[in-house]
């Protein structure tokens, strides 16, 4: 079974979860025979190249003049023009990195032949995103007919890849399986980019099968974009735990105050605010302990304004983004994690935290939450069962004690393998 | 004969590192040494060394008919021990000509005065007496942080024993009145207040570079004329700015050092202008009105008053959880938890806090260590949170 698949990141140069994701995916396939060609836009060139080859997007000449409508391409694909000067889905956060990639970035285009020159994508989203969107499946297209009986399969992650999918669905004639990561209706709440969306809807339509990360992802995908039950597979995530040989390093804890961790962008999705008002309602109770923000986001600002506003500034501190050690230390240091996230279609660090003996407390509204007994579940808005929860592990050792052993063990049974499992059989469903 | 009062501002904040939350419970030095002794160094050889040496000069080929005044808040002080003893060094020869006045302010060039009168006078206190031993001579006139004043504030200053106190001839206060005679406190009437002429001082400290400016170049020989004008009404000029003004925000090249020279030569020339310290000036002056100023007014920014260090979600945090340590500190009483207690209250760490871009944000800008306001915060939080461990750890013992 050979497999080409599309992402828009892979590690070690990610911005979210979908390259890890598609990191524990593709190396739990490759051990169970399957032979995956990953394209990534702007490939760095130290991804870790032994069980995936990666295909450098940008490597791939498009040899096709922009207007020569008889090369053979043009008969394979329909032409997708996307109007780039529609502000796309992005964040105030993202928005500014894309201001300074449009300025390192700007697209040189050489009046004569656009379409003939090596294209390097940027690979982060940036100011033409849905121009490179359109220049992908463009490049997709070029690289399906050039791996032309190579693959058997074509597997496109989340929406930034699917019009590449499909692009190289049409010329191959391959069976094309689109991943739903995260929903538009995820990322924003109901104030959806309709443009976004209907490139999701396309991909679905257009796929012959489509997975969702968890059961509630796979309802949005039935509900609100009208795919087929029957098409729509739930294939729960892993956690890919680097072997387990660094806890030689104990952290030495500088306050002795227990503390509450939140690890994640801080936008409107991951619920920070809710964590805050919890946050207050807990330290009106008790002294000694202390409330982390760890990473960045367009609603920082907002935060830190509440927070200060609130009086708590002295026990509720933040770390800025965090990077590489840094995120296991802060789990080390921490007593208790929260994903208070409004709306999340996986998410992996509860797990991550649960490994690292932190007991969680997550929304109800993560597909986590499907997986996991050992976690403690609210509703993301109600803070008072929240600060209830956060209450609880500190003042009542042993309920802590339990969530942190059974937790771990429940953990490590959560792997990429049963996802591979499923994944290669919709494979072989599918050839 | 008008009176010319110069004054000059001398101010360096302790800027703090950056104070992760993993430093939390193990690291206890806050400070940036680097950067600090980096601009310290810089500046001293810009600014205060070369200038020093020129008034120094003025005063003796004047045969001291020159006079200027000096506030050094006690973290310029000792960042010049640390970093630029030299600096000290030139000061001690100004002081020792008599021709130059040392005024009173807090130790920290904080904002005490608006919130605990304790502290305020603990910190004027320390002032004085360090002000004292190097210099010989104990304070008599008074300017508060960023010439911050009000009413009661004047009322404090007096009754700590200073009968004259420096502020902003601020607009909203001064209404029709000129700035340019002395005014009294209304609840003091004793108390002789000298208002800082911000178009004749501003002239030389933010535009005398500025080549947008109508009056560009600015020459001794207009500036002397605008300040000898017989329409411009008045006893006293008073010129307050930033020492820095010379050499750092007004650079060498720009002939800021020539302009002054020359500026003093052509005045004592002249015969019409007088140079008086702020004592001298109420010593000369009668008060020829009371001024109020119920509300609390400053020298920074285009509204002239608080809203530069305090007023916003951040600011009122990190001041309010500041101002609690102070009776534990107190009470600990120990040298090293009073100093760092003592920078941590800098207004500079509250500016570097403020939000309001709009009028004055290329010079809050310029001043500031930080790219965002909240990223100021964040780290002031984190050393404050660290810093209030210490000290409620020690207040337990």
């Amino acid at each position: 079974m050979r497999v080409l698949m599309f992402g828009w990141e892979f590690p070690p140069h990610i911005a979210g979860g979908l390259g890890t994701a598609c990191y524990g995916l593709t190396k739990a396939l490759s051990s169970t025979d399957v032979e995956v060609i990953f394209v990534v836009p702007r490939a760095y060139g130290d991804e870790d190249q032994s069980y995936v080859r990666i295909q450098n997007a940008s490597d791939v000449e498009a040899q096709y003049g922009g207007l020569d409508v008889n090369d053979d391409f043009y008969k394979h694909m329909s032409f997708i023009h996307i109007n780039s000067n529609m502000v796309p889905y992005l964040s105030p956060e993202q928005y500014e990195e894309m201001y300074e990639e449009h300025e390192k970035h700007t697209f040189t285009r050489k009046v004569s032949d656009p379409w003939r020159e090596r294209y390097t994508f940027s690979g982060k989203y940036g100011a033409t995103l849905m121009e490179e969107v359109a220049r992908y499946a463009v490049v997709a297209a070029q690289i399906a007919k050039d791996l032309e009986g190579q693959f058997d399969v074509i597997h496109a992650h989340d929406w930034l890849t699917y019009y590449a999918g499909i692009a190289a669905k049409r010329v191959s004639g391959k069976p094309l399986v689109v991943h739903m990561h995260a929903t538009e209706f995820d990322r924003t709440g109901e104030n959806v980019n309709t443009i976004v969306y209907n490139i999701e809807r396309n991909g679905m339509h257009a796929a012959d099968k489509v997975c969702a990360v968890s059961n509630m992802t796979r309802q949005t995908c039935i509900e609100k974009y009208g795919v087929p039950a029957d098409k729509v597979v739930t294939v729960h995530n892993g956690v890919l735990f680097k072997t387990k040989n660094d806890e030689g390093e104990e952290v030495e804890r500088g306050v002795d105050d227990k503390i509450v961790t939140f690890l994640g962008r801080i936008t409107y999705q991951k619920g920070p605010d809710y964590f805050v008002e919890a946050a207050a309602k807990v330290l009106s109770r008790v002294d000694n302990v202390r409330f982390v923000m760890a990473g960045s986001g367009d609603m920082l600002n907002h935060v830190v304004r509440r927070v200060a506003k609130l009086g708590i500034a002295d026990r509720f501190h933040f770390t800025g983004f965090l990077k590489g050690d840094d995120v296991q230390k802060m789990f080390a240091l921490s007593d208790i994690y929260i994903m208070p996230s409004v709306s999340e279609p996986f998410g992996i660090s509860p797990l991550e935290a649960m490994r690292s003996n932190v007991p969680c407390v997550i929304s109800k509204q993560s597909g986590v939450a499907e997986v996991l007994d050992y976690a403690i579940k609210v509703d993301y808005w109600d803070v008072d069962a929240m600060a209830d929860a956060i209450y609880g592990l500190l003042m009542y050792p042993s309920a802590s004690k339990m969530f942190k052993d059974k937790g771990l063990e429940e953990v490590n049974t959560i792997k990429w393998d049963n996802a591979a499992e499923i994944l290669k059989k919709i494979y072989n469903s599918l050839v | 004969m008008k009176n010319v009062c110069l004054y000059f501002q001398v101010h360096q904040p302790f800027r703090l590192k950056k104070y992760r939350f993993f430093n939390m419970g193990k690291d206890h030095f806050y400070f940036d040494d680097f950067l600090n002794r980096t601009v310290m160094q810089r500046i001293a050889k810009e600014c205060y060394l070369p200038m020093n040496s020129l008034l120094l000069h003025l005063i003796e080929q004047s045969e001291r008919k020159m006079r200027v005044s000096f506030s050094i808040s006690g973290s310029a002080i000792e960042q010049f021990r640390q970093f630029a003893p030299e600096v000290l060094d030139s000061f001690k020869q100004l002081a020792a000509t008599g021709c130059v006045e040392f005024l009173a302010e807090t130790w920290a060039h904080s904002l005490a005065s608006l919130k605990n009168r304790a502290e305020f006078e603990r910190q004027v206190l320390q002032h004085c007496d360090e002000i004292e031993s190097l210099f010989g001579v104990r304070p008599k006139s008074f300017r508060n942080t960023e010439l911050i004043y009000s009413d009661h504030i004047g009322e404090m200053v007096e009754q700590m024993g200073f009968q004259t106190i420096l502020t902003e001839g601020a607009k909203q206060v001064l209404g029709w009145k000129s700035p340019n005679y002395v005014y009294a406190n209304p609840i003091v009437q004793n108390q002789k207040i000298l208002l800082r002429n911000y178009k004749l001082s501003d002239d030389i400290a933010f535009r005398f570079s500025d080549k947008g400016w109508e009056d560009y170049p600015l020459t001794a020989g207009k500036y002397l004329d605008w300040i000898v004008d017989e329409e411009m009404k008045g006893e006293v000029v008073n010129l307050f700015m930033d020492y820095e003004t010379f050499g750092e925000h007004n650079k060498a090249s720009g002939g800021i050092f020539r302009f002054f020279e020359d500026f003093v030569r052509a005045a004592l020339v002249s015969g019409k202008i007088k140079f008086c310290t702020p004592s001298e000036v109420t010593e000369t002056c009668q008060s020829v009105a009371v001024l109020h100023v119920p509300h609390p007014i400053s020298w920074a920014d285009e509204e002239r008053d608080l809203s530069a260090w305090l007023g916003n979600e951040l600011q009122d945090e990190a001041f309010s959880k500041i101002n609690e340590l102070r009776d534990k500190v107190i009470a600990i009483d120990d040298a090293n938890m009073t100093y760092v207690f003592n920078a941590l209250q800098a207004s500079d760490h509250f500016y570097y806090m403020c939000t309001k871009w709009f009028s004055d944000g290329d010079v809050h800008s310029y001043f500031n260590p930080y790219d965002s306001p909240y990223e100021a915060f964040m780290n002031y939080m984190n050393v404050l949170s660290d810093f209030q461990r210490e000290v409620n750890k020690l207040a337990t013992k």
